[in-house]
């Protein structure tokens, strides 16, 4: 493969950080174009891994889907000897895209441009009129196809789900995880068949990493979003915390019932007088559940480095994937999870509590408005910096959910991809 | 003309205009006290998906909806303008009919800013019993997957 042409080292050399460390983040990353460039180089086809679908939607041989590993498109396909293959969605020849579709199911790829042929490798198998026609025209005998093709992504999958890396030197998938989160990852997903419940594409008018750190973010969850406390359903006896990888850019908030505590007098008093203090819900069967997970967890929302989420907000099992459009544009795909073993009922609760999440959530529409607040709000603050005090400085897991330490977590992991 | 058309495109623009003129919290009474109201887009409901942006199957659901709406969600000032189709009636059983009916939401944003925030059609049940016909489902179909930002009131 030839070199890129991009001079990478020059970009962003008279970009500092603030001295402070992870506790500022200055608002150009937001806003620049030339850190955006350079994300897509170093960050998302650097040695991270990206989350491109699940298993589950590439059941038979020939199923492909079409996505995005930061802004490079990527075709994702499962091939006749059941391997799921990921390569750059873009011919060799001229460039066009190689698939048109979301998905679809093919026994090979033909560019529509000139109709150069892949196999569900992504290998370049045909060309058109390769020896001309009538003797005249036609590829040079020199022409050799194994030297062209798409790139190739290393492809590993984990409890269903699929990603994908452009780089040889990324650790394994497992191991870029580190235990904890596989752990985690296992928790919600192993041991069961995913089944697709929907999906819907959020598009949001902000730069993709204000979502990352609202995701992140467990000190916003009670303050910017208003509904258990309006309706009063906050459980007064939860445990939770966060865990924050080494790396810091992968994290676990959770909250779990605390059993000990709901035993407590003080608790019962408490919990009877914000009942009355509150609105009550017409309908208390929104929230009806059943226990899916016997260590009480009801809340578990997971990241993944650099753009892949995980929820499960009591009966309600989401991926998100997290992809930059523009500086300030960023789409927002949410695939909403059941599992073949759900009865009847269990679905039902599913669907009912999915009013929680998506771009209609009760506990997530403002996630969709609030990262274009800052995007407005920093307009002409490129010299100005975010502050990210609350627990420490440090990025480390907490007991703690009033702290930000997986948001300084993450931008200990992106100053690391992006050398800044 | 018959009589379901012309009570399905007269109960269709008055439930527009509920919404438009900013009156939520009588939204709830447009449907039966069963009922089901979704949310969805052309690729789930062509793929039987059943997940909904909302999903309610209560009127109950749809008071909750508007209460939140009034004193827990944060959102940016908007208002919608529908602009309806004719009411196309798949079938017509007496006591009930089936229909599909275009809609084109425009969104207004505190600013001005007037898009197109959503197309697509209402498949509905609208059910025949005393003086109003109320909808026992309407399942609102967006032509595209994709929603801007957030939807907050509803289609």
């Amino acid at each position: 493969m030839a070199g890129t042409g991009v001079s990478d080292s020059s970009t962003l050399a008279h970009r500092s950080w603030p001295r402070e460390g992870l506790t500022r983040v200055p608002y150009w990353v937001f806003e620049a174009a030339d850190v955006h460039a350079a994300e897509q180089q170093r960050l998302f086809e650097g040695p991270a891994w990206s989350y491109l679908c699940l298993e589950a939607e590439l059941p038979n041989a020939g199923d492909f889907r079409t996505t995005f590993v930061g802004k490079l498109p990527v075709v994702v396909v499962r091939d006749r000897g059941g391997e799921v293959n990921a390569f750059e969605n873009r011919c060799a020849h001229r460039g066009a895209l190689i698939a048109l579709e979301n998905r679809g199911n093919v026994k090979a790829f033909s560019c529509v441009y000139h109709a150069w042929t892949y196999d569900l490798k992504g290998t370049l198998k045909g060309v058109a009129f390769k020896n001309g026609v009538k003797g005249e025209g036609g590829m040079p005998a020199s022409f050799c196809m194994a030297d062209h093709g798409p790139r190739r992504l290393r492809v590993a999958t984990l409890a269903g789900l699929v990603f994908a890396t452009l780089a040889p030197e990324a650790p394994p998938l497992r191991e870029y995880l580190g235990d904890e989160i596989v752990a985690r990852i296992e928790r919600v997903l192993g041991g069961r068949t995913p089944v697709v419940l929907g999906r819907f594409t959020q598009s949001l008018p902000n730069n993709w990493k204000l979502y990352v750190e609202n995701v992140k973010d467990s000190y916003h969850a009670s303050i910017l979003h208003l509904f258990f406390t309006t309706f009063g359903l906050n459980r007064l006896s939860m445990r939770g915390g966060i865990i924050v990888d080494p790396s810091g850019g992968h994290h676990v908030s959770f909250s779990a019932i605390d059993r000990a505590a709901e035993k407590d007098e003080e608790y019962s008093s408490q919990k009877l007088r914000s009942e009355h203090d509150s609105y009550q819900l017409a309908d208390p069967t929104l929230l009806e559940g059943f226990e899916e997970f016997p260590d009480g967890v009801t809340l578990q929302i997971l990241s993944v480095f650099p753009g892949f989420v995980l929820q499960q907000i009591q009966n309600v099992i989401a991926v998100r994937q997290i992809l930059p459009r523009e500086v300030d544009r960023t789409d927002l795909h949410w695939t909403y999870l059941g599992f073949a073993e759900d009865t009847p009922v269990q679905r039902a609760i599913r669907h009912k509590q999915s009013n929680l999440v998506g771009p209609a959530g009760y506990i997530s529409l403002e996630d969709g408005c609030v990262g274009g607040f800052v995007q407005r709000g920093i307009a002409t603050a490129e010299g100005e910096c975010a502050v990210l005090e609350m627990g420490g400085s440090g990025a480390e897991s907490q007991e703690s959910r009033a702290t930000e330490a997986s948001v300084r977590g993450f931008w200990k992991a992106y100053r690391a991809a992006m050398g800044l | 003309m018959s009589d379901a058309f012309q009570q399905i495109a007269a109960l269709n623009a008055r439930y527009a205009r509920c919404i438009d003129d900013g009156a939520l919290a009588e939204w709830p009474q447009f449907f039966s006290e069963r009922c089901l109201y979704k949310i969805t887009t052309a690729d789930n409901y062509k793929d039987g998906l059943e997940a909904g942006i909302i999903y309610a199957d209560s009127r109950a659901m749809l008071v909750d909806r508007v209460s939140a709406l009034a004193e827990a969600n944060i959102y940016e000032r908007h208002a919608y303008r529908h602009i309806l189709g004719a009411p196309f009636i798949l079938a017509d059983g007496g006591a009930e009919a089936r229909s599909e009916t275009s809609f084109l939401v425009v969104r207004i944003m505190r600013d001005g800013t007037s898009e197109v925030f959503a197309s697509g059609r209402y498949v509905d049940v609208v059910r025949f019993n005393g003086d109003l016909p109320m909808f026992a489902e309407r399942v609102v179909v967006c032509d595209s997957s994709r929603i801007d930002t957030l939807l907050a009131l509803p289609l």
